[in-house]
C-alpha cells in the first residue's frame, strides 16, 4: 500500500474508532471537573451498546437505539450520582460495582443477541464535494457517519461552556473547592448530579455508536475496556476538552497500529501504551505548580457534606 | 436529631457488631432480590435459578470443590486487600498484581532450572515478591508523590494484562491451540498437587487460610498492626503518635501485592499449569476480592468466609451457564448488585431509623 | 430613644446560641453610615458570630436587624448582597485555579443566563479597580497571587456586587505591613466613596489607627461603644478583657528547678508558608507553669507543633535539658520524654474508633513492657488501662469502650493519662480545659497542677485569661509571632497583658 493511502487510512480509522473514546472522554472530563469520579464508564458503554443494538434490531431505526442508549447511560449514571453524591458513599466502589452490574446484565440479556445482523445500521456518509480535498477529504468525509462528526462538533462545544461560560466557571468551582461553592450559594450536590449525567449520556452514546454504527453486531463484553481507556484519557487530556480530542484519536491510532507496526514493536506494547501515558501524566503534573494548573480537581472523588470542611 | 412523621433519624456514633452483620445481610438479600427480579424480566424463574445455583454449588462433590476452587484466590486476594483497605490504600490493582505473581512463578517453572523439589517454593516465592513489587510501585508514587492509589492501581492492571498478552504471544509462546495462546506446559513438579480428583490445590488453600488466621493476630497483636490501625482511622493522630505513614503505607502494599501474587501463583501452578491469557487466568478475581474484602468489613478472618460466600455465586455461575444457557458473565450482576447495596447501607450504619408508634 | 436616622446599621437585642455557650448575649449594636467602626474583642467574645448574623450566615434566636431605618430578614448570604451588605471572610472564599475574573462572577447571577459577558465584566471591574486603586491582573489564577492581591480580589468581588456595607473579619492577620497601609488606605477611599465598614479585630494599633468607632465585646456582650478619638489603648486593652477579680487557684509557691526548655530565637512558617513564629526566645524550669497568652493564630499553635516536633523550625535552637532537640521527629521528642495535649483532642489527640485501652498506649507502644519485638502484650496494656482510669477516674463502661462514645472531659482524661503516665519532664499543653465543663476543667486543672509538684516544666496555651492568670507562674504573651513580654503571674496586671495581647510591647523588665 503506498504510503499516502497508508496513511489516510490510519487517520480515517482512528477517527472512526477515537469517537467512542472521545464521545466517553468528554463525558467523564465533566464528571470528574465536578468532583465525581465515575469508574462505571465501562458498565454504562456496553449497557449503551446492547440497548442500541436491540432497539435497532426491534424498531428498525438505528438513530432511535442511539437515543435509547443515551437514555440507558444516563439511567446508569443516576445511580453513580445517587450514591456518590447523595449517600456520600465510596464513589470508587459505587463506579466499579456499576460497572461490573453493567457488564453482567448486559452479557445476560445479550445471550440471545449474538450473531444477529443489525439490517439498518447507522449510514455511512460520504460528502462528494469535500471529499475530494487532498488528503483531509478522504479521511473526513468519506465513509464517516454523523455521530463522528458530532464527536467533533462537542469539542469546541464542551471546551466553550467549560472555560468560557458561567455554568463552566460553576462547574469547575465545585469540583476543586465544593465548600466555596456552596458559600457562594451554588447547590453542589445539583451540579454534580448534572455533571454525572452529562458523563452518563455520553458513555451510552459512546457504546451506542460501537453497536450500531462503527461494526453493528452485538458480542458479549464488546466494548473490551474502552471504558478503562476513557478514565486513563481523562488524566491524559488535563481535563480539558481540547487534548481530550487528541488523545482520543491517538490512542485509536495506537491501536489501529498495534497490529500493522508488529514488525516493529509488539501490539501489546502500544496497546498498554494509554495506561502508562496516563500515570506518566500524573508524575508530571503532580510538581507543585504544575499540579495547580493541569492536574485533577482537587476534590475529585472526595465526598462533600456542608460543615465538614 | 432530625424529627420526622412516624419516625426519628439520628447519628449512630458507632455501628455494634450485630447492627453491621445485619445491614450486610440485608444488603445481600437486597441485591438477590433485585438479581431476581432481573431473571424474572429474562424469561426464568428466580427461585429456579437460585436453586440452580445452590445444589449446582453446594449440592455435590464436584460444586462444592468448585466452590472451594474458586475462593482460593479469592481467599488470598481478599486478606491481603483486608490489610491494605485498613491503611486506607485503595488497591483497585490486586488483579494486575494476580497476573504479575502469575509471570513470576511461570518463569521460574519453565526457565530456572531448578531441581524439582525446589520448584514450587521457588515459585510461591518468586510470585509473592513479583505481586510485592507490582503493588509497590504505586504505593511508592502515592507515598512519594501524592498519585492517587485507585488510578495508579487500575491503571497498572491493564499494563500487567497487555504484558501477560505479550508474554504468550511473544517470548514465552508455546504451541497455540485454536487460536488461543499460551506457554508451554510446566514441568511436572511444577504442577500443585490438588485433592482427589477435584481441582482444588490443597497447598494454596492452606496457605489461604494459614495467612488469613496470621494476618488477623497481625492486625490486632502486633505494633505495625496497630499503626495500620491507627492510619486508617485517623491520620492526624497517627502523625500526632509519630507513625510513619510512609513505611506503613509500603508495608501494607508490599503485603497486600505479594498475597495477590501468590494467589496467581495458585492458579497457575493449580489449575492452569501453563502461563494463559489473562483473562483465562484471572476471570476478575481481583476485583471480586475488593468486594470480598468490604465484606468481611477488613477483618481477615471474616475473609475465609466471605471469599466462599463468593466462590458459591462463581461455582453457581458456571451451573448456570450450563444448564440456563446464561453467559458466565452474569454472576457479575451478583457481584455488582451485591457490592452495590453494601456501599449504598453503609448510610445505614451512620444514622439510626427508629420507627415511633405514638406520633 | 427610637430614632434610627443616620445608622446604616442597627442590630437590636441579638442574641445568638450554641450548644453550651451562648456567643451573643443581647447585643445592640449600630453602625453610621460612611463610617468605618471596628469591632474589638479576644477569641469568642462573639464578634465574628455577630457579623456572620449580619451577614446571613446564622439565624438569630431573638433580636431584629434594621438596615437605613428598614427591618429585615437576612435569611442567607443571597439575602445579604440583596440589601448590599458584603462581607470578607478571614479565610478566602476563593477557588485557587480559576481566575481572578471567573472568581468574581462565581455565584453570581446576572441574568444573561449561562453566557458571561467577559468583556462588559472587565469593564466594570476595571472601573472598580481603577476608583478605589485596587488594580490586579483579572486574568491571574488565584493560587499565583499574594495573600494580599487575593483579600483584593475578595473585596473587589463585594464591590462587584454594589454592597454599601462591608464586613471584614480580621484582614489584616494575613497581610505583611505594606500590604496593611495599603489596605487602609483602601478602606478610607471606599469610606470616602460612601460605603460602611466593620473591621472585627483583636489589634488595638489598628483599632487606633482606621476606625472612627469602636465597640468593645466581652464574653458575648456589649462593653462599650466609643468615638476612637475620645479612647486610647490602654482604655480598650482594659475593655477588652475585663476588669473582674480574678479568682486564684490554690498553688503551691513555686519551686523553680533547673532549666528543662530553652528556646533561642525560633522562626517557623505555618501552613500558609507564611511567617507564624518569628524569633521567639524563653527559658522554662522544672516546677513552674509558663502561660503563653495571646489571640488565636498570633503563633501559639505552631510554637506548640515547633516544641513537640510537628512542625520544623526554620530558623533558631531548641535544647530540652542541655540537650539540643532542635527539629526532632515526634516520635523523638516523645521518647524524651516530652508530653503533648493537643488542641484538638478528637482531631489529633485520640483514635475515635480505637478503643480507650488502645488509645492510651498510642504513643508508648513501642516500648517495653507493652510490647516484645513485634508483638504487643495485651495484658500489661490492659493492666495499665485499669491502673490510668481509676487513678484519672476516667468513667466508661470498660476500657474496651472506643474513645469516640467518651464525653469531653473524659476523652481529654485519657489523653492526660496517656501523656502523662511516663512523667514527663516538658508537658506542652494547648486549650487543656476548651469546651470542658467546670467539673471536668477543675479535674484537668488539678492534674496538671499535680504535675507541677511533681517537677514538671509546664507550657501552658491557652486562650482563656483567667486559665492563665491562674494556673501559670510566668506569663509570656505572644503577638505576630513574637514575644511582647514576659511577666510575673502573681503581679501581673491583666490592663497590660491585654496591651500586649493586642500588640504593644512590654517596656518593662523582661523574666
Amino acid at each position: 500500500m503506498g504510503w499516502e493511502t497508508w496513511i489516510i487510512t490510519t487517520f480515517s480509522r482512528s477517527l472512526a474508532y477515537g469517537t467512542p473514546l472521545l464521545l466517553g472522554t468528554l463525558g467523564e472530563i465533566y464528571a470528574e471537573r465536578s468532583g465525581v469520579l465515575n469508574l462505571g464508564v465501562e458498565g454504562m458503554m456496553i449497557m449503551g451498546a446492547y440497548s442500541a443494538f436491540t432497539t435497532a434490531y426491534i424498531i428498525g431505526n438505528p438513530w432511535l437505539g442511539i437515543l435509547v442508549a443515551a437514555v440507558v447511560g444516563g439511567a446508569f449514571s443516576l445511580i453513580h450520582a445517587f450514591a456518590s453524591v447523595t449517600l456520600k458513599a465510596n464513589q470508587v466502589v459505587s463506579g466499579l460495582s456499576l460497572t461490573m452490574l453493567g457488564l453482567g446484565l448486559s452479557g445476560m440479556f445479550g445471550r440471545g443477541w449474538e450473531g444477529k445482523p443489525l439490517p439498518v445500521s447507522i449510514p455511512k456518509i460520504t460528502v462528494s464535494g469535500l471529499s475530494k480535498i487532498p488528503f483531509l477529504g478522504p479521511i473526513l468525509f468519506e465513509g464517516q457517519n454523523l455521530i463522528v462528526y458530532l464527536a467533533i462538533i462537542l469539542v469546541p462545544l464542551l471546551w466553550y461552556i467549560l472555560y468560557r461560560t458561567r455554568i463552566g466557571i460553576t462547574i469547575r468551582s465545585v469540583g476543586e473547592s465544593p465548600a466555596t461553592a456552596d458559600s457562594l450559594g451554588i447547590n453542589v450536590d445539583r451540579v454534580r448530579y448534572v455533571c454525572v449525567f452529562i458523563g452518563g449520556v455520553l458513555a451510552g452514546v459512546a457504546g451506542g455508536y460501537l453497536s450500531v454504527a462503527y461494526r453493528p453486531a452485538w458480542t458479549e463484553g464488546m466494548t473490551a475496556g474502552i471504558g478503562w481507556i476513557v478514565i486513563a484519557l481523562t488524566i491524559f487530556a488535563f481535563w480539558n476538552p481540547a487534548y481530550g480530542m487528541l488523545g482520543a484519536y491517538l490512542f485509536a491510532a495506537l491501536y489501529h497500529l498495534s497490529y500493522r507496526l508488529q514488525p516493529w514493536v509488539s501490539p501489546e506494547f502500544l496497546k498498554a501504551m494509554p495506561y502508562a501515558f496516563a500515570i506518566l501524566v500524573l508524575i508530571f503534573v503532580s510538581r507543585g505548580t504544575l499540579q495547580k494548573r493541569m492536574g485533577a480537581p482537587a476534590a475529585l472523588s472526595l465526598p462533600y457534606t456542608r460543615g465538614e470542611d | 436529631m432530625k424529627r420526622r412523621v412516624g419516625f426519628k433519624v439520628e447519628r449512630r456514633p458507632v455501628a455494634s457488631g450485630r447492627v453491621v452483620f445485619f445491614v450486610s445481610l440485608l444488603a445481600i438479600l437486597a441485591a438477590l432480590v433485585v438479581a431476581g427480579i432481573f431473571f424474572r424480566i429474562y424469561g426464568v424463574s428466580p427461585i429456579r435459578a437460585y436453586q440452580l445455583i445452590l445444589s449446582g454449588s453446594l449440592g455435590s462433590r464436584f460444586g462444592l470443590a468448585e466452590t472451594v476452587r474458586r475462593a482460593i484466590p479469592l481467599l488470598l486476594c481478599g486478606v491481603g486487600l483486608t490489610i491494605a483497605f485498613r491503611a486506607l490504600f485503595w488497591n483497585i490493582g490486586a488483579e494486575g498484581q494476580l497476573l504479575i505473581g502469575a509471570v513470576a512463578a511461570a518463569g521460574v517453572a519453565l526457565f530456572s532450572g531448578l531441581p524439582g523439589p525446589l520448584l514450587l517454593p521457588a515459585m510461591f516465592i518468586c510470585g509473592f515478591i513479583g505481586g510485592a513489587a507490582w503493588g509497590l510501585i504505586p504505593a511508592i508514587l502515592k507515598v512519594m508523590l501524592g498519585l492517587n492509589d485507585v488510578i495508579t492501581t487500575l491503571m497498572m492492571n491493564y499494563i500487567a494484562i497487555y504484558f501477560v498478552e505479550w508474554l504468550i504471544h511473544g517470548p514465552w509462546k508455546g504451541p497455540t491451540a485454536r487460536g488461543f495462546a499460551y506457554s508451554d506446559t510446566f514441568p511436572r513438579a511444577a504442577w500443585l498437587p490438588t485433592l482427589f480428583g477435584t481441582r482444588i490445590h490443597w497447598p494454596t488453600l492452606v496457605l489461604g487460610l494459614v495467612l488469613a488466621v496470621v494476618m488477623y493476630i497481625f492486625v490486632t497483636r502486633t505494633r505495625s498492626g496497630f499503626e495500620i490501625r491507627v492510619i486508617g482511622e485517623n491520620p492526624d493522630a497517627a502523625r500526632f503518635a509519630g507513625i510513619s505513614q510512609l513505611k506503613t503505607t509500603l508495608l501494607v502494599m508490599f503485603i497486600s501485592g505479594g498475597f495477590a501474587g501468590l494467589a496467581g501463583v495458585g492458579e497457575i501452578a493449580g489449575i492452569h499449569m501453563r502461563l494463559l491469557g489473562p483473562t483465562n487466568i484471572s476471570m476478575g478475581y481481583g476485583y471480586t476480592a475488593i468486594i470480598v474484602a468490604w465484606l468481611a468489613r477488613r477483618n481477615p478472618l471474616a475473609v475465609i468466609v466471605t471469599s466462599l460466600l463468593f466462590g458459591v455465586i462463581m461455582a453457581g455461575g458456571d451451573v448456570i451457564k450450563v444448564s440456563l444457557g446464561l453467559p458466565f458473565q452474569l454472576i457479575n450482576v451478583f457481584n455488582g448488585l451485591i457490592l452495590f447495596f453494601l456501599i449504598g447501607s453503609e448510610i445505614l450504619l451512620r444514622y439510626k431509623i427508629s420507627f415511633l408508634l405514638r406520633r | 430613644m427610637d430614632n434610627s436616622e443616620g445608622y446604616a446599621i442597627e442590630l437590636r437585642g441579638i442574641v445568638k446560641r450554641f450548644p453550651g455557650v451562648v456567643a451573643n448575649d443581647g447585643i445592640d449594636f449600630k453602625v453610621y453610615r460612611g463610617e468605618i467602626h471596628c469591632l474589638l474583642g479576644e477569641n469568642g467574645a462573639g464578634k465574628t458570630t455577630l457579623m456572620r448574623v449580619l451577614y446571613g450566615l446564622y439565624r438569630p434566636e431573638e433580636g431584629k436587624i434594621i438596615l437605613n431605618g428598614q427591618p429585615v430578614h437576612m435569611t442567607s448570604p443571597r439575602a445579604a448582597l440583596n440589601h448590599h451588605v458584603g462581607m470578607v471572610h478571614q479565610h478566602f472564599r476563593l477557588v485557587p485555579t480559576l481566575s481572578v475574573e471567573e472568581n468574581i462572577v462565581l455565584g453570581l447571577d446576572e441574568g444573561t443566563g449561562p453566557f458571561v459577558n467577559f468583556r462588559k465584566t472587565r469593564e466594570k471591574i476595571s472601573s472598580i479597580a481603577n476608583e478605589y486603586g485596587l488594580s490586579i491582573d483579572l486574568q491571574t489564577k488565584v493560587w499565583q497571587l499574594t495573600v494580599g492581591q487575593q483579600q483584593r480580589v475578595e473585596i473587589l468581588k463585594a464591590l462587584y456586587r454594589e454592597v454599601d456595607i462591608l464586613i471584614m473579619d480580621e484582614p489584616t492577620s494575613v497581610l505583611t505591613p505594606q500590604e496593611v497601609d495599603q489596605l487602609f488606605t483602601t478602606l478610607r477611599t471606599l469610606v470616602d466613596d460612601g460605603l460602611t465598614i466593620i473591621f472585627i479585630t483583636h489589634k488595638l494599633d489598628e483599632v487606633m489607627r482606621v476606625s472612627d468607632r469602636v465597640t468593645v465585646l466581652r464574653k458575648g456582650k456589649v462593653v462599650s461603644t466609643l468615638p476612637t478619638a475620645k479612647t486610647d489603648k490602654p482604655n480598650l486593652a482594659r475593655l477588652m478583657v475585663g476588669r473582674e477579680v480574678i479568682f486564684r487557684l490554690k498553688k503551691s509557691p513555686i519551686r523553680r528547678r533547673e532549666k528543662i526548655l530553652e528556646v533561642n530565637d525560633l522562626h517557623a512558617l505555618n501552613d500558609r508558608g507564611l511567617p507564624a513564629l518569628l524569633g521567639v526566645s524563653f527559658n522554662l524550669f522544672g516546677g513552674e507553669t509558663l502561660g503563653v497568652a495571646g489571640v488565636s493564630g498570633n503563633g501559639q499553635y505552631e510554637l506548640a507543633e515547633v516544641l513537640t516536633g510537628l512542625r520544623k523550625s526554620t530558623k533558631g535552637k531548641v535544647f530540652l535539658a542541655k540537650k539540643e532537640v532542635t527539629n526532632c521527629s515526634a516520635r523523638e521528642m516523645n521518647d524524651l520524654k516530652v508530653a503533648h495535649i493537643p488542641a484538638e483532642r478528637i482531631r489529633m489527640g485520640i483514635v475515635p474508633a480505637l478503643s480507650i485501652r488502645e488509645n492510651l498506649i498510642l504513643k508508648k507502644y513501642r516500648r517495653s513492657p507493652f510490647s516484645y519485638r513485634e508483638f504487643l502484650n495485651n495484658k500489661e496494656i490492659e493492666e495499665n488501662a485499669r491502673r490510668a482510669m481509676s487513678d484519672y477516674q476516667i468513667a466508661a463502661p470498660s476500657y474496651e469502650t472506643p474513645a469516640k462514645l467518651l464525653s469531653g472531659g473524659n476523652i481529654q482524661k485519657v489523653v492526660l493519662a496517656r501523656e502523662l503516665s511516663e512523667n514527663p519532664s516538658l508537658i506542652v499543653a494547648v486549650h487543656p480545659t476548651y469546651g470542658l465543663d467546670i467539673g471536668a476543667t477543675e479535674q484537668v486543672r488539678k492534674i496538671l497542677l499535680a504535675q507541677r509538684e511533681r517537677g514538671a516544666a509546664t507550657l501552658l496555651i491557652s486562650e482563656d485569661l483567667e486559665e492563665i492568670m491562674t494556673m501559670s507562674d510566668r506569663i509570656l504573651v505572644i503577638f505576630n509571632g513574637e514575644v511582647m513580654g514576659i511577666l510575673d503571674a502573681e503581679s501581673a496586671d491583666i490592663g497590660e497583658i491585654g496591651l500586649m495581647m493586642a500588640g504593644t510591647r512590654h517596656k518593662g523588665e523582661e523574666l
